[in-house]
């Protein structure tokens, strides 16, 4: 498990720039393969963006041309069910035609490499692909060696951008500000590119990160990356703001990483008795798959704190906004939009 | 600077646009103004008073974001930042007058003609311009304008609001 680098710090002329003021896109990447390489200033350049796609999703016509003739292939080699339906929707959304490939019952299970198998849908005309492996740094081998835009949509237990993005894009939403946030990520850290992504994000525009979690799952190496590090989930309850449940793994469930089930609940569960110790106005997220009654109560997560929805909601517009910007080819200095007129 | 259009004569420009916009829209029957960010967002938060002072009664206000509907997203670099588009008024089956600050390919009004075909179908749609500079490369045409020129290609119109410039302003400039 790689830890990753230690966090720049960000300059707090970086952090207090308001990128809008500026009316000309500041994006020039590419990939988008992880929050920890982006700045602040990019980060809140997408979430901006993402705001102008959500209102097209509002409209009868819930549909603008601005990537059609497009190909966006998503290149899903792990399991997906949310993540690929919302970037299929994304794209589809934007006009550009769609392909999915998934990683079982292909080629890969033939003993194709990925590359190669990457290589080959590339080679029918791809714009963008959009990678989930589960295999850390697996999209960027793919920038490496692919001439498309590789959009990363998880990367084993390294990132998972576009799910941080939409995390962000809902605590702004819902407090109206990210600076000065407490946020408390709660669960198997160690093995989530969720965490990782947000704690990345969320560090950028200047919010407090908790890791909670048992020893096992939450090591104090974590510390290194400018997380505060808790073992004891009440400790911290009443102080946080935003309280983001990460999915139970089951399939992790009988590692001896892992307490039994009933212990998490108890320890680590958002559990009304625990609920009702929280900041007034707390709000609660979680990435899905949620397993109801076992990290989060049933009615929580239903409750008038809950982000949830919001969450899937928000992550579509904000995948159109990555999609349509990965999109942009930077082939001329940047001109004035009057003289494009 | 070749030419330059202080405050005052950018006033009297404004009201001889709603003199013309008066001429083409009955004021009597509602209607819709939608301006085209950013400075035709503007112009029409600066016409809607102009336009009620002549008779209008019934205006309904909104705003396009043509980003995303324009036809050069291959061709250039960054462009501007994507923006919510706000139309929330019953825009079927009432004339809709299309405000931008300057009118030169066409381009940008093709676009926006797209987008407003995916929020309805208005009964007329108006085309109504501060500054026709000419040099179109579609066929479209103001029905409406407060200043019309026939600059070469490498003269440039600015329009200055206060509002985001400081001032209100034509100048005319060469490309530099």
């Amino acid at each position: 498990m790689t830890v990753g680098s230690v966090p720049r710090t960000i300059p707090e002329s970086v952090r207090s720039a308001d990128p809008t003021k500026g009316r000309m896109s500041t994006w020039t990447h590419k990939h988008l393969l992880s929050l920890e390489a982006l700045s602040a200033n990019e980060i809140t350049f997408v979430l901006d963006t993402a705001v102008g796609f959500k209102e097209v999703s509002t409209r009868s016509v819930k549909k603008v041309p601005a990537l059609r003739g497009r190909v966006v292939v998503n290149a899903f080699f792990e399991d997906s069910t949310r993540t690929r339906m919302s970037f299929s929707l994304a794209a589809q959304r934007l006009s550009a035609d769609v392909i999915d490939f998934s990683g079982s019952g292909s080629s890969v299970s033939k003993g194709e490499t990925l590359i190669d198998t990457a290589r080959n849908i590339e080679a029918m005309g791809i714009d963008v692909m959009v990678v989930r492996h589960s295999a850390a740094g697996a999209a960027m081998t793919l920038a490496k060696h692919l001439q498309c835009s590789i959009v990363n949509a998880g990367d084993g237990a390294h990132e998972h951008p576009t799910q941080g993005l939409l995390d962000l894009y809902t605590i702004r939403e819902r407090f109206g500000r990210i600076e000065g946030l407490k946020v408390a990520i709660v669960g198997d850290i160690g093995n989530s590119r969720v965490a990782r992504s947000n704690l990345w994000g969320l560090k950028k525009l200047g919010a407090e990160v908790i890791f909670v979690g048992p020893p096992t799952l939450v090591p104090r190496t974590f510390e290194q990356l400018g997380a505060t590090v808790v073992h004891d989930f009440d400790s911290i309850i009443g102080q946080v703001d935003v309280i983001n449940m990460l999915r139970v793994q089951n399939e992790r469930m009988k590692s001896a990483q892992f307490p039994t089930v009933r212990e998490f609940t108890q320890l680590f569960g958002l559990t009304g008795e625990r609920f009702a110790r929280c900041k007034k106005g707390v709000f609660v997220m979680h990435p899905g798959p949620m397993n109801r009654g076992v990290e989060i109560q049933s009615d929580i997560a239903d409750g008038a704190s809950s982000g949830i929805l919001k969450q899937v909601e928000n992550g579509l517009a904000v995948r159109m906004a990555v999609l349509y910007l990965v999109s942009q080819r930077a082939k001329e200095p940047q001109m004035n939009a009057d003289e494009r007129r | 600077m070749q030419t330059h259009y202080d405050a005052n004569a950018f006033a009297a420009l404004l009201g001889t646009l709603a003199d013309r916009i008066v001429a083409i829209v009955p004021m009597a029957s509602p209607f819709n103004v939608v301006g085209i960010r950013t400075r035709g967002e503007v112009l029409a938060d600066r016409l809607i008073p102009l336009l009620r002072q002549r008779g209008a009664h019934d205006i309904g206000h909104g705003t396009l974001d043509i980003t995303l509907y324009r036809d050069d997203l291959s061709e250039l670099g960054p462009r501007a930042i994507v923006r919510p588009t706000e139309l929330n008024f019953e825009i079927d089956k009432r004339p809709l007058i299309l405000i931008d600050d300057v009118l030169f390919t066409g381009r940008t009004v093709r676009a926006a003609m797209d987008a407003l075909a995916d929020f309805g179908r208005p009964s007329a749609v108006r085309l109504a311009i501060f500054v026709d500079r000419g040099g179109r490369e579609l066929p479209i045409q103001p029905d409406a304008a407060a200043l019309t020129l026939d600059l070469p290609l490498d003269q440039q119109v600015k329009v200055k609001v206060a509002e985001r410039d400081g001032e209100d302003a034509i100048d005319v400039v060469s490309r530099t």
